[in-house]
């Protein structure tokens, strides 16, 4: 901790040289930190002892904490802003208060998990600050009360088994969710995806998902025939039709894969794989047909150097810092983010690339490769076919999600407004992937729970199998 | 992978058994599913697999092998971007951090090939920057000029990037940035020699005429380097500011345009150096008769309802195709191309760069060719002795010239020789080095050799003896464009040095008369420049 703290004004500041060497030495070891980091996001899935597994999660905390600590200290001395330190400080103490209290609640909680999300968020927070001191404030506060909420969600997901008969509930409660933006929507950035209540705006979408996953695992959990799939395909393509309807494409796209693969998976018919990227195809030609904004999406895709002025501005924007970032970027600050429209949610991922580099870009899209991999892992270990496919369906959510944002700002794909989970600015996105999250923590945690009791028993009836390690399922560290 | 896959399906063997993992499994319990069986059996593409078939974990894995995949993709597409694509994309005007690197860095130095400083950038001890033009008005079109109200142009403008990047050792940067001040962007060490161009800009001032309009452009044909570009009126770039608004007053430049750098935005009719081009489609069309060709020039003639007459009605008497050209006699030369298959005559002016963007480091206008398959015959005429609608820039005559002299093939012309980092010698390296590239061969090597032939007697024998001297040998052509005004414009292109060539000089002076008179002694004296300094033997030694 730097002794800043106790120090009254800060004029100081002004008298000193500029520091900007010390960012730009900075951006170095946050990078070599970062690759450090997303290489060990991916060794702690190869066996190893417990102890070995503790410490590589005690390390990467660690990682967490000085990346944090680092970034602040570059902000403080390039926005020369008080504010900046009590921030830092809160932050700091609420994530080290989280991690103990998820530890102490939930003793058997992936740390993989904790760590991962943690590191995200506060990669979100420095950008914030960077970008916006007010949004990052705002979204500090909505992260605080979200997180501690959801700390319930864990016991909720493990008592409540019944969660799973409510199928239709889901479907019904979905769709009326999202069609309320009808009534009293709001349009956002050329989406009417938003429902404002008072001076509280939320988008409907986000939340849907989470209902929409449910409803997916518990109508296939016990998919018995065509007509069961069929009924299923009608309510998501009524999620998909609404959707479109707020010309939330990105958001329609997003459903509509979490479907397909959902009903691939729990029937092992690749024909709805193919039919899926058929009628999506078709779908997409008939949108370029009938929607202007899809027209305009495409060609800002296909070649935007033309219409840099108008529908290809956003993107040749977000190529320039990229590209003016290079490997090992401009340095915390030191950046113009600003001149891209919407930066600090759909392009905060240009943002960053234009700031700490190329190299950390492709550590952070390693590092929600793993967490995606994390959850697959809970997924095929999960004994409950309807935990399965439900942490099936919240990972392939969650990885598109991060394909579509990405994508979509390196222009990829088409850009499609999907913001990027846990780091992009927006209530209603963080919250969504935070309830994500703590669904996930509770399947983690009742998956392997009765995995413990099942391989005590499995030890007493086939010792010879169960000392064999081929025979082990491997446990993430927790 | 293969890790990833067993690890995915160990639990697959290990669970076979367990109550839940298996769709039937499931099932047990609930009552409302048990008539399914009836159904079951008549199993279609599309009913779900059942039972010990339904291997779940094994399709999680394959989807995810397929993101695994697809993000690999992103990953590469992302690598590609860095490091292929974004160094051209971000020098664009609209990407504003390139105005912010100034901030950074102290704008670089442009200097001449012979060593000499064309620009810089003068700080004072209050860290005020000032951009100074050592030479003043000798480069004003081609250096450009950098100002904070009014913009970049030339290559200041080509080279903003280069010159605010900085590529001093990490140490010295790290030094500058302790003691809060810029580091020094790189220098850009240019192909233009000051000495050529200091004889190009006298001579070009000598022969000007009334017009005050002109432009010379020297070029090396066998590796493209641009070794002079001078264009009048001009400016002085160290008073941009002050004088900026007088640039735009009609009453003072009205059609002057001192901003305009002719040689490469200037168009203006070829004239008979167009001819050029004319004999070249003639041997192409007529490989076996062009050497016989005969025609007795009686001063005037009709072809394709077209009255055309030589200069001045000048009669020339019997000739042949080489003695014609000598001559410019624009008679001879409607006549052999009467019958021109219009279809390959257009293909050939576009092979020649004609209606094409030329690929170089400052823009180009593009030169104009109107005919085609479907034009009437009687556009022939005007066209084929380079009056008629074709405009073209004196700068892309002198790459026609280049091909021809280099034997067919043509050089991108580059005006950018090295990129260097700023500091003494021993601290100096070269950041980049621009290298000769073809760009593509336009005309076989024997029809090039006719033609520097024929280009060869034109300064023994026709309208270019002013440039015949036993020092040095040049080929060339004449013109005289004839335009609106009453006086022509002056035309002459050629190169020295025969077979190995040294130097293309383009010279263009506008409403002054001919060609003969006027750009052929002009040519002379930067030819003269070149070889009196023994520049042959830095440039193009053996």
């Amino acid at each position: 901790m730097p002794n800043l703290d106790n120090i009254p004004n800060l004029d100081f500041m002004s008298k000193l040289p500029d520091l900007s060497f010390i960012s730009s030495g900075s951006n170095y070891i946050i990078v070599i930190m970062c690759v450090i980091y997303a290489f060990s996001s991916f060794t702690v899935f190869l066996p190893s002892s417990r102890k070995r597994q503790v410490k590589r999660m005690d390390r990467q905390e660690l990682f967490v904490f000085i990346f944090h600590f680092i970034c602040y200290g570059v902000l403080l001395l390039q926005t020369k802003e008080f504010v900046v330190i009590p921030l830092y400080l809160a932050q700091a103490l609420f994530f080290k208060m989280l991690i103990f209290i998820y530890q102490h609640v939930y003793p058997e909680c992936s740390r993989i998990m904790m760590n991962h999300m943690c590191f995200l968020l506060l990669i979100s927070f420095v950008m914030l600050t960077r970008l916006s001191m007010e949004k990052a404030i705002k979204q500090f506060v909505i992260v605080v009360v979200a997180s501690l909420v959801a700390l319930i969600i864990p016991v909720f997901v493990e008592k409540a088994y019944w969660l799973k008969k409510l199928r239709w509930f889901y479907g019904l409660a979905g769709l009326l969710l999202l069609s309320t933006v009808f009534i009293i929507g709001t349009t956002k950035n050329g989406s009417t995806n938003w429902i404002s209540l008072g001076s509280f705006a939320f988008q409907p979408s986000e939340f849907v998902k989470i209902s929409y996953v449910f409803f997916i695992a518990a109508m296939l959990e016990r998919a018995e025939s065509f007509k069961q799939i069929l009924y299923t395909a009608i309510f998501c393509a009524g999620h998909v039709i609404v959707l479109i309807l707020e010309r939330d494409l990105g958001g329609a796209l997003l459903y509509f894969v979490v479907f397909v693969f959902m009903c691939y998976v729990s029937t092992g018919r690749l024909i709805y794989l193919f039919g899926g990227v058929g009628a999506g195809a078709v779908a997409g030609r008939l949108a370029y047909q009938f929607f202007g904004h899809v027209r305009t999406r495409f060609t800002a895709w296909i070649n935007p150097w033309p219409y840099i002025d108008e529908q290809g501005y956003q993107i040749t924007q977000s190529l320039f810092a990229i590209g003016t970032g290079g490997w090992f970027g401009l340095g915390l600050a030191h950046g113009r983010p600003g001149d891209i429209p919407v930066v600090e949610s759909d392009f905060i991922f240009s943002a960053i690339t234009e700031e700490f580099g190329v190299f950390f870009a492709i550590c952070l899209i390693l590092i929600y490769l793993s967490l995606f991999l994390h959850f697959i892992t809970i997924a095929t270990d999960s004994v409950d076919r309807f935990y399965k496919l439900l942490a099936y369906g919240f990972s392939m959510t969650f990885i598109f999600q991060v394909f579509l944002s990405v994508g979509g700002v390196i222009k990829f794909i088409p850009s499609t407004g999907v913001t990027l989970p846990l780091i992009s600015y927006g209530g209603s996105s963080v919250v969504s992937t935070l309830i994500i999250f703590a669904i996930m923590q509770g399947i983690f945690v009742l998956t392997y729970r009765i995995d413990d009791q099942e391989e005590g028993e499995a030890y007493v009836e086939r010792p010879a199998e169960a000392a064999d390690p081929r025979y082990q399922p491997q446990k993430p560290a927790r | 992978m293969s890790k990833d896959q067993q690890k995915l399906q160990i639990p697959d063997i290990n669970r076979k058994n367990r109550p839940g993992d298996s769709s039937d499994a499931s099932l047990g319990p609930d009552p409302e599913v048990r008539p399914a069986p009836a159904t079951a059996k008549k199993e279609t593409l599309f009913t779900p697999k059942k039972g010990r078939r339904l291997r779940v974990n094994r399709y999680i894995f394959f989807t995810c092998l397929l993101t695994f995949v697809c993000f690999g993709c992103l990953i590469g597409y992302l690598v590609k971007f860095t490091v292929v694509d974004s160094p051209g994309l971000i020098v664009n005007p609209y990407n504003k951090r390139n105005s912010q690197l100034d901030s950074r860095n102290i704008r670089g130095q442009i200097n001449s090939a012979d060593g000499m400083i064309l620009a810089y950038t003068d700080v004072d001890e209050d860290g005020n920057e000032d951009r100074v033009y050592e030479k003043g008005e000798l480069f004003s079109h081609v250096l450009g000029y950098c100002s904070d109200e009014h913009g970049k142009s030339g290559l200041e403008a080509a080279c903003n990037f280069s010159l605010l990047t900085s590529h001093q050792s990490i140490i010295s940067q790290m030094k500058n940035d302790l003691k809060g001040k810029k580091s020094n962007g790189d220098s850009v060490v240019t192909t233009l020699d000051y000495r050529l161009q200091s004889a190009a800009y006298n001579a070009l001032e000598e022969y000007l005429g009334d017009s005050g309009k002109g432009t010379i452009v020297a070029i090396e044909p066998k590796t493209g380097k641009v070794r002079a570009m001078v264009s009048m009126p001009d400016f002085d770039p160290n008073e941009i500011d002050d004088y900026w608004a007088s640039f735009h007053e009609e009453d003072r430049s009205g059609d002057a345009s001192p901003l305009m750098n002719r040689a490469l935005s200037g168009l203006y009719p070829p004239g008979s150096t167009y001819k050029l081009l004319t004999a070249l489609e003639y041997m192409n069309e007529n490989p076996a008769g062009y050497k016989n060709f005969t025609y007795d020039c009686q001063g005037e003639t009709i072809v394709n309802s077209v009255k055309i007459h030589c200069y001045k009605e000048k009669a020339h008497g019997e000739e042949n195709l080489t003695e014609a050209f000598a001559n410019s006699c624009n008679t001879a030369f409607v006549n052999l191309a009467a019958k021109f298959d219009k279809k390959k005559f257009a293909a050939l002016n576009k092979r020649f760069l004609f209606n094409q963007q030329i690929d170089f480091d400052l823009l180009v206008s593009k030169s104009h060719f109107h005919l085609n398959a479907d034009s009437p015959d009687s556009d022939l005429p005007q066209t084929v002795i380079g009056q008629g609608d074709t405009l073209m820039t004196p700068f892309h005559n002198a790459l026609i010239m280049c091909a021809i002299a280099n034997g067919g093939s043509l050089m991108k012309p580059q005006l950018v020789d090295h990129i260097v980092s700023y500091g003494g010698d021993e601290d100096q390296r070269t950041v980049s080095t621009t290298k000769a590239k073809s760009l593509g061969r336009l005309t076989s090597g024997p029809n090039a050799a006719t033609l520097q032939k024929m280009l060869r007697k034109v300064v023994t024998d026709g309208t270019g003896t002013a440039l015949d001297n036993e020092d040095y040998q040049v080929a060339g052509k004449t013109g005289s464009a004839e335009n609106s005004k009453d006086k022509a414009h002056s035309w002459f292109v050629g190169y020295s040095g025969g077979d190995d060539p040294d130097l293309v000089v383009c010279v263009l002076i506008e409403n002054v008369g001919t060609g003969s008179a006027y750009a052929a002694p002009a040519a002379r004296q930067v030819f003269d420049c070149y070889y009196e300094n023994d520049m042959k033997a830095v440039y193009n030694p053996n």
